[in-house]
């Protein structure tokens, strides 16, 4: 399957029913006990710094582990699989001193997991999509890392959009099908992101369907640097974006209201891929993939999903309760696009007509 | 069309903030004060903007630079930034300097074909890309477009060029220029009717598209009559509004109505916008003077009632509110009213900070307003740190320190704002802060706690990664020998986490330190004789935290539940059958019966005060602000009570009814042949042995055959509780709103404790002889 077949394939299921991505990529590597060994490998056995903790390297030096990790997730049956790449810009990876393995991290990730997606398609056909994922980076584009120095800035727009621009290349060559800005905690830094979505399918001349997740981080109702779910939304809406949606921080308890904020007022699919519930404690997910099953079902029936995942905490196991919670419900309904002007600040502002 | 519609549509674009508009805001910009500019860009939401227009096109000002430090500065300010953003000026680079400092979705004003069309399609893909709106001049290459045939050309032709290149007919906004009449020049006099007429067009014909326009141009040839002035806007606006213009940039707080410019200006004023007569000029003229003389400028003060609260009161609404416009204004008087510098810190400001995190606690704040409370705490502690210094030269204690602490935020983490209130607080009771910052790795932390001698280190920690990296660090510690306290704070981490995995890794002490109102006794305590008291105390806990967490990892083995059903308990039953069967409402109970009820224990838990109740009065830590709260409270309270501020309604039913099996089954009437309805209730499945049971809810009523009842009520004390804290909120006195609320939930759970009570005695009576004390 071309990757334009199975992009069309995939908007014919999208029509027709609720899609469904992976779940956590961290919850379940440590299962497998990773040492710091296996982060380095034999290439970085000299890299001066500890890369412990580095997952988005794993595909160069436990590539067999990464593509475990996907194929789980696809025997657990969902649509789609992300890259192992969240954190594969040079603002992020410089934290190692990795800038210089940027672009081949992003290519190789999505080759694993295009090769997963390959083998899964073979058996019965069904299209299985790869979405490159694309983190948020470790700085935030509106907010001061300073608290008595507001006006301060730890990067700027031009250097956070050539950094998703490499990351944006890679993922295109190794075969990304869609492309996922998650996590969003900052929509400065989503817009950079889109902004360098663009140079690269001009440089090309491919072009893929943009998925946008933005992060609701507490009851407060708002992103971190401030919005609200419609203000983000606003602030988005100019990419066309094949999907909206939220993800991380909230389990779906917490992120049901925000959730119905956004299918209201969302003109394309709208996507969550919630927590396996706030953090307990020890600092680990109390969701069981039957307790969020319920929460699922109660989602899907009450028709705010077309497309519906896990993040942090979420195992195979959760994803497998979660495509059974939402086969058979009919996707929410794609409403006809709004032709007010839609403008936002921290809050939404719609004209009259 | 009446005024008080006219306006119901209309989009109202604060124009303060632009340096070509208002001499002020220039200086300010030019005078590098962006305090003040701020404070500007404010008024125009406070008077109703919908957007903010900002414009720094001066020759004085380096554009791109200016634009990206205001909009930098406004995005640290929810206030305005809540809002939508024009960002203008004449030069592109100003204007893409500014789309990249805006998160949301702004408008552009202005692109034009003033250049011709490739730079015109090519600065509207850019404006497409960064997610803005555009304002469209009607400018071409022959020039600015002044007549009505010019304008419509103009702008059809943008229209079409937009549209056939994907940009969204809604996110054009169309100027079709508003130039000043009466100026005395004939060819000018057309120039506002020639606006309504492409107004119109633009409106009815270029589908979707909106019109804007520069308001004050209108009136230019009035500089300096301001009464004349704004009855020219009105008049304008009120012709252009109803010919489809539906934004403009205005000055937000001074619009005028139609209706309320007096009724022979008004007529001037109208000749002239219409060009009705040849005189009209003159004749404008002619009252001009008078008019300027009448007038009385309307007042634009922003609401400023806070500022005739008790100081105490107003640190807080600041606080609260990030206003850092008084701050050292309120921190003197409260430093006046103090014993000691400090007490100003540890008092209203630290109590106003409380405030600050129930409100984030409860979601009623969000992150970038937390931030700025957090902005005015510093100043206010800045302002005060010289004259503890005084106080410390003159009672010899200069320059001698309490102790040193390193302190971070771990690898991994970017998140700094508790940990900067914990040295904030630390360094004003005398301690010497070595703040590392945010992201810094074990050994860094641990080379420095070496170098300078540290007597502590503190790690911080936002997200749950950060957990992981403190039980390193404690590991690390440990691996080189050091001794010295490691203490634990953050939002992710807790007591439990702290006692269960960090402290085992490192033999020295290790304390968590639930928040920055506690870091200071503790750290005290570290440094002085109590030292081994405290680390002793907290070995023992953290070994009974340890303990009790493994034993809640609960690895005992379920009983199926056929298992667990045979062990159901076999009890025996003697049922009371209650004074009536069926539902008893209590509608507008009275609310003084409740006040014996209420138990005050959870109330001071609402506002962080930890203790029992009255025992919590005479704390050492927290009495005193228990005894304020408490007082506070009981004022409010007798007022709550007295005028009836709320209303207290409840619900009681009886129903006959009898378990079957994990069930209980409630029935019509005491014939029990219908079933009402089926209460479903969980049995314990934990293995307990056979002798102990395996309790349901349902094995304490009768199983069919006798006659049992089941009971149930629902009160709420909380009818009319929204609109007492709105008003309250309204007033700016959020601190009254939380309080009226925290009233009202302990009344509830009285009226809950009163009913039970009449239950037993009474309504069931099946202990109708009890004298429990409450």
């Amino acid at each position: 399957m071309t990757r334009e077949d199975r992009i069309k394939a995939l908007n014919a299921e999208l029509a027709a029913r609720i899609l469904t991505l992976d779940g956590s990529m961290g919850a379940y590597l440590q299962g497998f006990g990773l040492t710091a060994n296996d982060f380095h490998g034999t290439r970085f056995a000299e890299h001066p710094s500890s890369l412990k903790g580095n997952n988005d390297l794993l595909v160069l030096t436990r590539p067999d582990v990464i593509a475990k990790v996907h194929g789980a997730y696809l025997d657990a049956g969902v649509d789609i699989i992300s890259t192992n790449t969240f954190s594969a810009t040079k603002i992020s990876q410089g934290e190692y001193a990795l800038e210089e393995v940027v672009y081949e991290v992003n290519v190789e990730a999505a080759r694993i997991a295009r090769e997963a997606c390959d083998a899964s398609e073979a058996k019965d056909g069904r299209p299985r999509a790869v979405a490159g994922a694309i983190g948020p980076t470790t700085k935030l584009l509106s907010m001061s890392p300073e608290v008595g120095d507001p006006g301060r800035r730890d990067s700027d727009f031009e250097s956070m959009a050539k950094g998703y621009e490499e990351q944006i290349l890679g993922l295109i060559e190794g075969g990304a099908d869609i492309l996922l800005i998650e996590t969003i905690t900052d929509t400065l830094n989503a817009k950079s992101a889109l902004w360098a979505a663009w140079e690269a399918f001009d440089k090309t001349g491919v072009e893929l369907p943009l998925w946008i997740s933005g992060t609701i981080t507490d009851r407060s109702g708002r992103t971190l640097s401030g919005q609200t779910v419609e203000a983000f939304y606003n602030s988005v809406r100019h990419a066309n974006p094949w999907a909206v949606g939220l993800n991380c921080a909230l389990g779906p308890a917490d992120m049901r209201a925000f959730l119905a904020d956004l299918s209201r007022v969302a003109e394309c699919a709208v996507s969550a891929y919630p927590n396996a519930g706030l953090p307990n404690a020890m600092g680990g997910y109390d969701e069981t993939p039957h307790s969020m099953e319920a929460h699922y079902a109660e989602w899907a029936r009450a028709g705010l999903l077309n497309i519906t995942g896990g993040c942090c905490g979420t195992t195979p196991e959760h994803m497998a309760h979660m495509r059974h919670a939402v086969e058979g419900v009919p996707p929410r309904a794609i409403p006809a696009r709004d032709t007010r002007l839609k403008l936002a600040g921290l809050e939404p502002f719609t004209a009259a007509a | 069309m009446s005024d008080g519609n006219l306006f119901a549509n209309f989009i109202i674009v604060g124009e303060r903030t632009n340096v070509t508009g208002s001499a002020k805001f220039r200086k300010l910009i030019e005078a590098d004060d962006y305090a003040g500019a701020l404070v500007v860009a404010r008024q125009q939401v406070e008077n109703g903007a919908n957007v903010l227009d900002v414009n720094v096109d001066a020759a004085m000002i380096d554009g791109p630079a200016a634009m990206t430090r205001f909009l930098n500065l406004i995005a640290s300010e929810p206030d305005i930034a809540k809002i939508p953003l024009m960002i203008d000026s004449s030069k592109w680079e100003v204007i893409e300097a500014g789309l990249k400092c805006a998160q949301g979705k702004s408008v552009v004003n202005s692109i034009s074909l003033k250049e011709g069309e490739e730079a015109f399609l090519h600065h509207a893909k850019r404006v497409r890309r960064y997610g803005a709106a555009a304002v469209v001049m009607a400018f071409d290459e022959k020039g600015q477009a002044d007549t009505a045939k010019r304008k419509i050309e103009i702008c059809t032709r943008a229209y079409n060029l937009l549209t056939e290149h994907g940009f969204p007919p809604e996110d054009i906004i169309f100027d079709p220029n508003i130039f000043a009449v009466a100026t005395g020049i004939e060819e000018h006099a057309d120039y506002a009717k020639d606006f309504f007429e492409a107004t119109a067009y633009i409106r009815s014909e270029l589908k979707g598209a909106h019109v804007s326009g520069g308001v004050s141009n209108v009136s230019f040839s009035f500089r300096g009559n301001e009464p004349v002035r704004e009855a020219m806007h009105a008049v304008f606006l009120y012709h252009a509004i109803r010919a489809g213009m539906d934004m403009g940039i205005v000055n937000a707080g001074t619009l005028a109505l139609y209706d309320d410019v007096a009724p022979d200006l008004r007529e001037r004023v109208e000749d002239v916008i219409l060009n009705r007569r040849e005189d009209a000029t003159e004749r404008l003229l002619d009252v001009a003077e008078a008019a300027k003389a009448g007038g009385k400028k309307k007042d634009t003060e922003r609401d400023l009632a806070w500022r005739e609260q008790p100081v105490r009161a107003r640190l807080a609404h600041a606080l609260v509110h990030g206003i850092t416009e008084f701050i050292i204004e309120d921190t003197e008087i409260a430093r006046l009213e103090a014993e000691r510098p400090l007490h100003v810190i540890e008092g209203p400001l630290m109590d106003g900070m409380g405030v600050v995190g129930d409100l984030f606690g409860a979601g009623k704040m969000f992150l970038p307003q937390v931030v700025k409370s957090a902005r005015v705490m510093k100043q206010a502690v800045a302002y005060l740190l010289p004259y503890m210094e005084a106080e410390k030269q003159a009672t010899g204690m200069a320059s001698k320190s309490n102790g040193k602490i390193v302190m971070a935020t771990v690898k991994g983490d970017v998140h700094d704002i508790g940990k900067n209130i914990v040295g904030v607080v630390l360094q004003c009771n005398g301690y010497e802060i070595d703040d590392l910052g945010v992201m810094v790795p074990a050994d860094r932390i641990l080379e420095r706690a070496k170098e300078i001698g540290a007597d502590a280190i503190g790690l911080s920690g936002l997200i749950t990664p950060s957990l992981d990296e403190m039980v390193f660090v404690a590991s690390e510690m440990q691996r080189l020998g050091m001794s010295l306290p490691l203490l634990i704070g953050g939002a992710t981490t807790s007591r439990t986490h702290t006692a269960v995995k960090i402290a085992p890794a490192y033999k020295g002490p290790t304390i968590y330190v639930t928040d920055a109102s506690r870091a200071v006794p503790v750290v005290q305590k570290l440094m002085g004789a109590e030292r081994e008291t405290l680390v002793a105390e907290t070995k023992a806990d953290q070994l009974a935290a340890r303990q009790s967490y493994l034993a809640g990892q609960d690895k005992r083995p379920r009983l199926p539940i056929a298992l667990a059903r045979k062990r159901a308990p076999k009890l025996e039953y003697k049922p009371v059958k209650p004074s009536f069967l069926g539902v008893r409402a209590f509608d507008n109970f009275p609310l003084e019966e409740l006040v014996p009820y209420i138990d005050w224990t959870p109330f001071f838990a609402s506002w962080e005060l930890i203790g029992r109740f009255p025992a919590i009065l005479q704390d050492d830590i927290v009495g005193e602000p228990a005894r304020a709260l408490y007082k506070d409270a009981q004022a409010m309270l007798d007022q709550l009570v007295a005028e009836k501020w709320v209303k207290a309604s409840g619900v009681i039913g009886f129903w006959p009814a009898n378990a079957d099996g994990d069930d209980i089954v409630l029935y019509q009437d005491e014939t029990r042949a219908a079933e009402l309805a089926r209460l479903h209730t969980l049995r314990q499945q934990m293995d307990k042995g056979e002798a102990k049971g395996n309790f349901a809810l349902s094995d304490f009523i009768a199983p069919k055959g006798a006659p049992d009842y089941v009971g149930g009520f629902a009160v709420t004390a909380g009818i009319g509780e929204e609109e007492v804290a709105i008003r309250f909120k309204r007033a700016n006195d959020d601190y009254s709103a939380i309080m009226a609320q925290a009233l009202c939930d302990r009344l509830a759970e009285a009226f809950a404790e009163c009913m039970h009570a009449k239950v037993r005695r009474e309504l069931w009576g099946y202990a109708a002889e009890e004298t429990l004390r409450l």
